[in-house]
């Protein structure tokens, strides 16, 4: 079966902002290839270049070297352009900025008003949507009254009314508290085991990361690392050197292993996990 | 030592007598060390946007005192001296969207400009200011916008900062920033309440951020505070910190998965090293209980 | 406080004045209005208020939240007041220099406010009851011929339901600026007309900016969302006339009838 999203040398470089002066090159040759049904979380300091590539996935950005696939079509050609966006949905970083009307359940509806779905149709699946998120009693409401969490989850509801195939989140709890972080996670896991929907998640929160089948670490603008998240966070030296932080339940463990030499296992992902392993440190 | 700031059964009311009349505090008493750095946590609309508001004078309690220096901020005219805003520098959530001058040292000396100082003062002020945030002097006559978000920050730090304040309060001074940027951030404030003796006051709604910088942790619940107290005595509350929608840190909750299997560990760590030694005089005693 | 301004505002419910067809109370307000001004005696205008009293009672909003929609135009109302009390020729009743107060005086300016009052009662209760969203549909729907005549009917009422959404947040977003340059001792109240321009500066730049990269962001996510202006597009909710929009229409009717028929009698 087909990729759903695949790229071949992937480059992207920001215009100079002066004449004179070189492009700023953000992604320098990606070779990625995302299965369908995935949920594939992709970490990175801020300017490793993972929010350009999110934008590459969705035609937004059109890449000034190599190519990008979205279920085979060229993001390139402005004629995939349409049939891209529907195929690929993003949410963004800052809730306020990505929602359109002035009631909630118009705004889920608005991505399938200008796909010009029947009105019935409309209907049933904004309600549907609203609530697989939890968000029907608020479906009345002015999104200005809502709450960070409660914002991004109507953004959500939006694109699982669009039922596209795959969804980009790109840092969508950035700016949320730990009681909205919860929320929105606890969403974006549904989109991907209920909605069967391939999840592409931007963050540099390690406890979301972990959630997912697939960690890839972004740095300089290429893929530096690419595998379970269990690989991944071993891996504790190669982490830090890319400006990011690990799980605590792996720096306890690494902490461990270097100060005391109490040779564990560094592959705790949860906290039952990292428990057991102190367990048997304990004994 | 002499509290440097009091809150005195302070109360907050928004929107007195309309449909969305909500206490965002209620008889609040409080006081804050000379020389402190206080954490101040609590999930949004608890109300500690609320009470650092009050700290400078921007908002006016409905009810209740705030004392600086053991003096009442508010007159009994109901004026507030405009000192008080440069004694009690408030940093906001997302400073850099304050930001609006032509240069670097010009949006840095607006608040030293607006105090009356001296031309010559003020330079060494945006200079020193410059310095404690970390900023390239040579950046001083670029504009500001032209800085990526992390380094727009430090700006509006820095901005504050030049009025050399008693107290620096800063609202979610890390939000939105990778950890690279959350480390440096913290670093600098705890660099900058070092070296000038300031009292500090973090809000954060990430334990995990100032627990280890703070010496004591204020948590606010629903317009009350819920504990004032040193990190560690706090964090033997987890139960109750859990219940007022806060997340405490994932090596505090490893602790207390232990000690729910039966192992003798102290639940109260939340730093790595702290869990080290924990773990370390557990295995001393023989581990299990 | 920014926030307290209440005219222009929607309060959500169920009535039937909610569920009335946002395009039959667009007209029916007009006519409304257009009623308010053919009245001129006492009878019409207790005509006219009586219905007002009974759309509130039917929409079930807080007399008192009507009356405070009041306050911003509190001004005006007195200001025309006075004028219309102290420059009404007729018979005079009181004369102080050039003031007098005549008996016309008084009965016009009583008339007056009250037709003020009707007036913006009668069109924030078409705010009050009516979404936003449903406002600039109805607008467009009925504005829908214009669109013949190359008037980009689609572009405005999506500019306005925009610019409807985006209000409150720019609003909050002032407060926040306004705090947070008054904690840099910014000082916004005193001094000269000129002074208290240029300290608007360290808010409106501030405020500029933000709105400008909204503005851009909107704009992405909006063609992430397929959005291609009007170009086969459908809407969720369809308008369509139903028995209280027949009722409502005949009601209005019938008062306005009364109304002319009261004018020619003058009462």
């Amino acid at each position: 079966m087909s990729h759903i999203i695949k790229t071949d040398d992937l480059r992207y470089a920001y215009p100079a902002a002066e004449e004179g002066q070189l492009a700023i090159p953000v992604l320098k040759g990606v070779d990625l290839a995302i299965e369908r049904g995935e949920f594939v979380a992709v970490l990175g300091h801020n300017g490793s270049g993972k929010s350009t590539l999110a934008g590459c996935f969705n035609a937004i950005r059109l890449p000034t070297g190599g190519v990008c696939y979205v279920d085979m079509m060229d993001t390139r050609d402005e004629k995939n352009t349409y049939e891209v966006r529907k195929t690929v949905s993003m949410v963004f970083q800052n809730p306020d900025n990505q929602l359109v009307a002035t009631v909630v359940e118009e705004d889920v509806a608005f991505a399938l008003e200008n796909m010009g779905v029947p009105p019935a149709e409309i209907r049933r699946r904004v309600d549907d949507a609203l609530k697989a998120v939890g968000m029907y009693e608020y479906r009345a409401q002015a999104p200005h009254r809502l709450s960070g969490g409660q914002k991004q989850r109507v953004a959500i509801a939006g694109v699982i009314a669009m039922m596209p195939r795959c969804v980009v989140l790109d840092e969508p709890t950035a700016m949320l508290d730990p009681q909205g972080r919860r929320e929105v996670m606890a969403v974006v896991r549904e989109l991907n085991r209920r909605f069967g929907i391939t999840v592409i998640l931007i963050t540099h929160h390690m406890d979301e990361a972990v959630q997912a089948d697939r960690v890839i670490v972004m740095h300089q603008g290429n893929v530096l690392m690419d595998g379970p998240p269990r690989t991944i966070f071993a891996q504790v030296d190669e982490l830090r050197a890319a400006s990011l932080t690990v799980p605590q339940t792996i720096e306890i463990l690494d902490a461990l292993d270097r100060q005391d030499g109490a040779a564990l296992p560094i592959d705790a992902l949860t906290v039952d996990e990292c428990a057991d392993i102190l367990e048997t440190y304990l004994r | 030592m002499a509290p440097i700031l009091q809150a005195r059964g302070l109360t907050y009311v928004y929107g007195a007598g309309t449909p969305f009349e909500r206490t965002a505090l209620d008889h609040v008493d409080l006081q804050i060390e000379k020389g402190e750095i206080l954490g101040v946590i609590g999930h949004t609309g608890s109300g500690k946007s609320t009470l650092i508001q009050h700290f400078n004078g921007l908002l006016k309690p409905t009810a209740g005192e705030i004392l600086l220096d053991g003096r009442p901020i508010w007159d009994d005219k109901g004026k507030c001296a405009r000192e008080t805003r440069f004694r009690v520098g408030l940093v906001f959530q997302y400073p850099e969207y304050q930001l609006f001058e032509e240069t670097i040292a010009q949006d840095i000396a607006f608040g030293p400009h607006n105090m009356g100082l001296p031309q010559d003062e003020i330079d060494a002020r945006v200079r020193a200011s410059m310095a404690a945030v970390g900023l390239d002097p040579a950046l001083a006559d670029q504009s500001p916008f032209a800085l990526s978000g992390g380094q727009k920050r430090r700006v509006a730090i820095a901005g504050i900062l030049a009025m050399q304040p008693d107290v620096l309060v800063l609202d979610e001074p890390t939000a939105g920033l990778d950890p690279a940027g959350r480390d440096e951030i913290l670093t600098l404030i705890r660099r900058y309440h070092d070296q000038s003796g300031a009292t500090v006051l973090i809000v954060s709604h990430s334990m995990e951020d100032i627990a280890g910088l703070a010496d004591r942790l204020l948590v606010m619940d629903h317009a009350h505070v819920l504990f004032c107290d040193a990190p560690r005595a706090v964090f033997a509350h987890a139960d109750e910190i859990i219940a007022a929608g806060l997340d405490i840190p994932q090596i505090t909750k490893v602790m207390r998965e232990l000690r729910s299997r039966g192992y003798e560990v102290d639940t109260s760590v939340f730093t790595i090293e702290q869990a080290l030694e924990a773990l370390r005089a557990c295995k001393r005693k023989g581990g299990a209980r | 406080m920014l926030k307290d301004i209440t005219i222009g505002q929607f309060f959500p419910g169920d009535s039937a004045v909610h569920r009335l067809d946002p395009r039959v109370k667009i007209v029916l307000t007009v006519v409304f209005i257009v009623m308010l001004f053919c009245a001129t005696g006492p009878l019409s205008y207790g005509l006219i208020f009586a219905l007002l009293g009974a759309i509130i009672r039917i929409s079930r909003i807080s007399p008192k939240l009507v009356v405070r929609g009041l306050r911003p135009i509190l001004f005006i109302i007195v200001f025309t007041a006075v004028l219309n009390l102290f420059y009404t020729p007729g018979e005079y009743l009181w004369q102080w220099g050039f003031l007098h107060i005549s008996k016309e005086g008084i009965y016009t300016a009583v008339f007056m406010v009250i037709r003020l009052m009707l007036l913006i009662i009668s069109t924030s209760m078409l705010t009050y009851t009516t979404s936003p969203i449903q406002l600039t549909d109805g607008l467009e729907r009925l504005l829908r011929p214009l669109k013949r005549l190359h008037v980009p009917v689609h572009e405005l009422s999506m500019m306005m339901s925009i610019a409807l959404r985006f209000i409150p947040t720019l609003i909050e977003e002032t407060e926040k600026i306004i705090s947070a340059q008054k904690a840099r001792g910014a000082d916004l109240e005193s001094g000269s007309l000129v002074q208290r321009a240029k300290a608007m500066i360290p808010i409106l730049v501030p405020l500029f900016i933000s709105a400008f990269r909204r503005a851009d962001e909107l704009a992405t996510a909006m063609e992430c969302r397929l959005y291609r202006g009007d170009v086969g597009r459908t809407r969720m909710k369809q308008l369509r006339l139903t028995r209280i929009d027949l009722i409502a229409c005949v009601l209005v009717a019938l008062l306005l009838a009364a109304v002319l028929v009261l004018r020619s009698y003058g009462l």
